[in-house]
């Protein structure tokens, strides 16, 4: 199987690597357009800044590309917001692939949410094996509001998206790489796909 | 709900681990990454490495390190020590660490919070503290404690916070090593003046302290080092007492 990561400049994406590394399969980083389109599996990996991040996918021409991506794709954290049409962090435009935007958590609550929280109304293959309120790690200042494509939501301030999809695509706000052995199952899940 | 994080702290010399650690039944109590492996089986939360080398060649073997750490650990781990430069920083995020702690580097040169913020994020820049309260009031100590400034706890948090860090790691000196509990009035009035993260460090000794830093000093993590190592606390015991006190935590 074919598993390659975007790279395009923008996170920690050793970490993710390693992840699938522990799983028994070998992650490949590449900002090849053909490669990307050949892969089995595309992992849609950024933490950082929406609008510099999107930036540095439209300089390489991958924002056109992503959207017609017909392999399973999985954005992590800011891969995943940058997955929706609109997000708030430096008004930037997304590749409209969820119908959702992505707001900033309020001062009513510590920004960034840091730490453990869990998922819960999970409803995808994504989450087969993962029980209702696991928990798994989050570090984000921003979020996607509930919608109809959330398939696992999470409460900060408010219930929100923590988990989307839309036919082959998928996004977690959460770290799947970082969440111990459960967050290790995800991944495996979306081998499976 | 999010839950509170209770983070092992391993201070690390050449590469190894130093204080000594006691700990279940390891072959070898000095490697880091078998310690790191255990305490994420053991439920801890996350991870913080202290590089406490004081050569060129001893911060070379910390990236060898952080990347076997980052190969073989499953949970988010803080690389600090010695850290000054946009550049320590870019290498020790490409070696797989999720975030790394600034403390003197930051006082001396406050700019470096904004440089690290806007390259690579707030979510990765913690900047450590460590205060000692003198005459009633906090000052902010350099050099792992041994320097005082003229800098006061709350302005320099409440500053660093405005320069884009995205968690405070506050250690209290006058608490550091007692066994007697955290600095939970200095903590409490940080977390209320601040709108970031708060990991309450220096102090811990039983569970209840514990109990106490979130319930009083509503700290959003405690980190603690011995207590842990020679098992005088265990994570699992620690995070059920949590638990019956209505402090979430994940188990």
């Amino acid at each position: 199987m074919k598993i390659i990561i975007i790279d395009y400049g923008a996170g920690n994406i050793k970490s993710i690597q390693f992840a699938f590394k522990r799983l028994g399969f070998e992650a490949v980083l590449s900002h090849n357009i053909d490669e990307i389109k050949a892969a089995d599996k595309v992992i849609f990996p950024g933490v950082g800044e929406a609008s510099s991040a999107m930036k540095m996918l439209q300089q390489s021409g991958l924002d056109a590309v992503i959207p017609t991506l017909k392999q399973p794709v999985l954005g992590i954290c800011l891969g995943m917001q940058l997955m929706c049409n609109f997000s708030e962090e430096g008004n930037t435009k997304g590749l409209g692939i969820f119908d959702v935007a992505i707001k900033r958590f309020s001062s009513a609550v510590k920004v960034p949410q840091m730490g453990w929280n869990v998922i819960s109304n999970l409803k995808s293959d994504l989450f087969t094996g993962i029980k209702e309120n696991e928990f798994m790690y989050l570090v984000h200042s921003f979020y996607a509001e509930d919608c109809t494509e959330a398939i696992a939501t999470t409460n900060y301030e408010r219930p929100y998206a923590s988990a989307l999809r839309k036919d082959n695509f998928y996004g977690v706000q959460f770290h799947p790489e970082k969440s111990g052995v459960e967050g290790s199952k995800i991944l495996e899940n979306f081998l499976r796909l | 709900m999010l839950t509170k994080r209770i983070i092992p702290c391993l201070d690390i010399k050449n590469g190894r681990t130093v204080k000594g650690v006691n700990f279940v039944n390891l072959i070898d109590a000095g490697d880091p990454i078998i310690l790191a492996k255990q305490y994420a089986e053991l439920g801890a939360d996350e991870l913080v490495f202290l590089d406490i080398s004081a050569t060129l060649e001893g911060r070379k073997t910390m990236l060898d390190m952080v990347l076997k750490v980052a190969e073989q650990v499953n949970i988010p781990f803080t690389v600090g020590g010695g850290i000054s430069s946009v550049a320590d920083v870019d290498l020790l995020l490409k070696s797989g660490a999720d975030k790394v702690s600034i403390n003197s580097s930051a006082i001396k040169r406050p700019e470096l919070v904004n440089e690290l913020a806007e390259k690579f994020g707030n979510q990765c820049v913690v900047v450590a503290i460590d205060a000692k309260q003198i005459e009633g009031e906090w000052r902010v100590h350099l050099a792992g404690g041994t320097i005082p400034t003229e800098l006061n706890l709350f302005e320099w948090a409440k500053e660093v916070e405005r320069r884009g860090a995205g968690e405070i790691l506050f250690t209290s000196m006058n608490n550091d090593g007692t066994k007697a509990g955290f600095a939970n009035e200095a903590l409490v009035k940080l977390s209320t003046e601040l709108n970031i993260p708060i990991i309450a460090s220096g102090g811990a000794g039983t569970v209840q302290h514990f109990v106490d830093t979130f319930k009083i000093g509503k700290s959003d993590a405690a980190l603690a080092a011995s207590v842990f190592h020679f098992g005088e606390i265990k994570i699992l015991e620690l995070k059920q007492a949590l638990k019956t006190h209505l402090i979430p935590v994940r188990l």
